[in-house]
């Protein structure tokens, strides 16, 4: 039994040795060693997509809060004016940054494919519903920034603010 | 095999080192492949934990009493359930169950985020392995479970009160959550080493968060429900230093829950979400130290050991590394915006917040008094229940308002008109509810009445708000499958209400008589009448039997014995209480008996009649249902991160 459990040891600590090596065993000459951490223009990316993001999602908050009676009519029409002017400018300027593209920024070191499967959880689901603003960035540079949120509320509710 | 099991623990212990440096090497001169070795490393780690554990779990089962650990903990009577149980039954076992879940959780974050926040998760990397370290630093040099001897014929037995179905499950749920919560901290801390204090880290953690949150909930239910059959004084909860051990974490861990939402969506409070996290996980091994330290006198003395000052030193060093993160990174932390107005949402969650805090923090310095007495004035000094419930009121019933208030506040700012307009229907209700529980002799406690009035306006704003949620989108399903965690987190609240009237229900409303009855004597409670019918006694091959046989007549009829058992190995009393629910009255009829005699049959009974009691339970159910639909993954969620994440790397 001891002879095993010695076995058994010596081949884990072994399998461990060579699990920890791997990554200079696979690459023992790497072009480029670093980290691919967000460089400056992929920093401001994510800044701006947060911003966004939390522009997004706080329209459809006061949009919903608005329908179920939470927030007055006189109150809607003074949030939802900054909000939307918040949102477009968040998406004009990631726009902005997209057509100057990472290149006009800084070198891309390497690549790495991301699968969609390993995805974890976004910050506010609530962002998607139905009708909304998605964030499938393409889709949302082609067309005009946040035409379908207000398009699609105009119809069904005639708020405050679009009476205004 | 034991040799197997320390070997194990060994590689663990020096891949988790390997983790530790290598992985801060690796992050802070941004040497990918070092990362990334690291990073095998705690995987590895992970590995090696999950084969000492094995080891250890086949010679439980095997009863293999040469490991010093199986004999103390177990003998040959056992069944394989409780045998396993074992596992968690003393010191040595749970810090390796502690490695076990760290290791495991910390692989499966990091795995999972490793491309999507690869320059985060290269500072999770270090932060988990020194967790780690601590871990199997204690499990090779101070506590090994793989201690071995000459094997005796027999062990000493599993504790008589832990060979429970409830006990079972009860600690490793415990661990799951202590030990879940320390991936937002590794989390919290690496974006605070990187510098990268966006919000990356917080979606990274959301769930895990969570999942730790759900199991410490819940696993504090079960001890509950375990105290209230097994423990035998009448109670569920006698705020016992190591109860509260994990009541104060998971009230940090709701806290952060909740105010995590308002830097998601306003950019504020990043500073108290970054102390929040780190509360909680020093609550959790403060819990961990309390269990196992036997500094302070509880109710769980089978935990009792020597590894305490090795507790203390991991919490105060910890501690130190969180504020020193916090305070260095103090300038990326600042808030973005401001609270627009008192009258809002995210101004609740901040009352809400102080209050869960307060609660925490009131709690801790009840468990710390008397340790703090012992060590200023040489005798030790503890505060009783009155404080506890005292604060538990002054509290606990504010919070309980504000769950029902929270909800109908909208975002950034809400004119009172408007309110006053929402809250109508919400106080009507309550106010018919007060009205009527006062006609019905609830006024008898007046928290009771407050407790029952405030679940009752927390209900009604519930079921207004999916009333109104369902009118606006047209459908309950879609609004529930679409906002998954706001309408999960109202199902919690659910929970939190049942909770709240159980407890109200079944210690302001209750009945308490004792009484000394000799053979045919009867004693009257609250419409049951009890009847002794003499006091049996059996001998089995594990325990002297002793009960005292009570008929029932009134709101149950029947027959019930309660007692106690002498158990032989090892040798211990054990209280053996009868319990009958009766789902009319909805109220448990709760007998406990002492001092039997055999030979003259007389007893002394405590009947207690505790009504409502079981909604407690109940609210477990609900409490688990509510996390699971907040849990529940979103396919749309995940291409939003990837869309979020990718395309400047892709």
């Amino acid at each position: 039994m001891t002879a095993i459990a010695l076995i058994v040891g010596a081949a884990l600590a072994v399998g461990a040795v060579v699990l920890v090596a791997l990554p200079f065993l696979r690459d023992p000459a790497p072009v480029d060693d670093r980290l691919d951490a967000p460089g400056a223009a992929e920093e401001r990316r994510l800044a701006l997509v947060e911003e966004r993001d939390r522009a997004l999602a706080a329209l459809k908050e006061l949009e919903f809060d608005h329908r179920t009676g939470k927030i007055a009519d006189d109150d809607y029409g003074e949030l939802v004016g900054p909000l939307r002017q918040e949102a477009a400018r968040t998406l004009r300027a990631l726009d902005e940054e997209r057509r100057a593209g990472p290149s006009a920024h800084e070198p891309k070191v390497r690549q790495v494919a991301v699968p969609a499967v390993e995805g974890e959880a976004v910050a506010d689901e609530e962002l998607v519903g139905d009708g909304e603003t998605d964030v499938a960035d393409r889709q949302v540079v082609d067309e005009p920034p946040i035409g379908p949120l207000e398009e699609g509320r105009d119809v069904q509710r005639r708020g405050v603010a679009e009476a205004k | 095999m034991a040799e197997l099991g320390r070997a194990a623990l060994v590689v663990s212990l020096g891949l988790s080192v390997y983790a530790l440096v290598a992985g801060a090497i690796g992050a802070r001169q941004n040497r990918r492949r070092l990362a990334d070795s690291a990073r095998n490393a705690l995987f590895c780690s992970f590995g090696a934990t999950l084969v000492a554990s094995a080891v250890l779990a086949s010679a439980l089962v095997r009863h293999d009493f040469s490991f010093v650990y199986v004999a103390q903990h177990t003998d040959r009577s056992l069944s394989t359930p409780y045998a396993l149980s074992a596992f968690w039954g003393g010191q040595e076992g749970s810090l390796l169950l502690w490695l076990l879940v760290l290791t495991g959780y910390g692989t499966l974050a990091v795995f999972v985020n490793r491309r999507l926040l690869r320059d985060l998760t290269a500072w999770v990397v270090p932060v988990l392995g020194g967790i780690g370290t601590f871990f199997a630093f204690m499990l090779v040099a101070v506590s090994s479970p793989f201690n071995t001897q000459t094997a005796p014929l027999d062990g000493a037995g599993l504790v008589a009160s832990l060979q429970n179905p409830y006990m079972v499950a009860h600690p490793p749920m415990l661990y799951l959550g202590y030990v879940g919560l320390s991936i937002p901290f590794a989390f919290a801390a690496g974006a605070l080493l990187s510098g990268k204090t966006d919000e990356r880290w917080i979606v990274a953690t959301r769930r895990w968060t969570l999942v730790a949150w759900t199991f410490l909930g819940f696993g504090q239910l079960l001890g509950a429900h375990w105290a209230y059959v097994e423990v035998g004084w009448g109670g569920y909860y006698a705020w016992d230093p190591v109860e509260n051990a994990a009541l104060m974490p998971w009230l940090a861990a709701t806290a952060f829950l909740h105010s995590v939402m308002i830097q998601e969506r306003k950019g504020m409070l990043k500073v108290w979400n970054m102390v929040l996290v780190a509360l909680a996980f020093e609550l959790s091994v403060l819990g961990t130290f309390l269990t196992r330290s036997g500094v302070v006198n509880s109710i769980h003395s089978f935990a009792k050991s020597s590894i305490g000052g090795w507790f203390l030193a991991f919490v105060v060093i910890s501690t130190l590394f969180s504020v020193t993160l916090i305070l260095w990174r103090l300038p990326l932390l600042k808030a973005r915006t401001k609270l627009e107005s008192a009258l809002s949402r995210e101004a609740t969650f901040l009352y809400n917040n102080l209050l869960l805090v307060a609660l925490c923090l009131t709690i801790l310095w009840g468990v710390l008094f008397p340790i703090v007495t012992q060590l200023v004035k040489g005798e030790t000094r503890t505060i009783g229940r009155p404080y506890y419930d005292f604060f538990l009121r002054a509290f606990g019933l504010p919070l309980l308002l504000l769950m029902g208030i929270g909800p109908l506040i909208a975002w950034r700012k809400t004119s009172v008109r408007a309110l006053v307009r929402t809250l109508a229907w919400p106080i009507a209700v309550t106010v018919v509810c007060g009205i009527a529980l006062a006609f019905a002799g609830a006024g008898s406690s007046k928290p009771g009445i407050i407790a029952y009035s405030f679940s009752a306006f927390v209900l009604a704003t519930i079921v207004l708000e999916l009333v109104r949620g369902t009118r606006a989108t047209g459908s309950l399903f879609q609004l529930v499958s679409r906002n998954r965690r706001r309408y999960g987190g109202y199902v919690v609240h659910a929970a939190i209400v049942l909770l709240a009237i159980g407890i109200a229900g079944s210690s302001a409303y209750g009945a308490n008589v004792e009484r000394r009855l000799t053979l045919g004597q009867s004693a009257t409670v609250d419409g049951y009448t009890l009847t002794n019918r003499g006091v049996t006694q059996r001998t089995t091959p594990r325990a002297t039997e002793t009960r005292a046989v009570l008929a029932v007549r009134g709101d149950w009829k029947g027959t019930i014995e309660t007692g106690s058992n002498q158990f032989f190995n090892p040798p211990e009393p054990a209280q053996e209480v009868a319990i009958k629910t009766n789902w009319w009255r909805a109220e448990d009829l709760y007998v406990i008996a002492d001092e039997l005699h055999p030979k003259t049959n007389v007893v002394y009974v405590q009947v207690l009649v505790k009504p409502l009691v079981n909604l407690i339970w109940i609210a477990g159910i609900v409490f688990l249902i509510g996390s699971g639909i907040a849990l529940w993954p979103d396919a749309r969620e995940q291409r939003r991160l990837v869309t979020r994440l990718a395309p400047a790397r892709a």
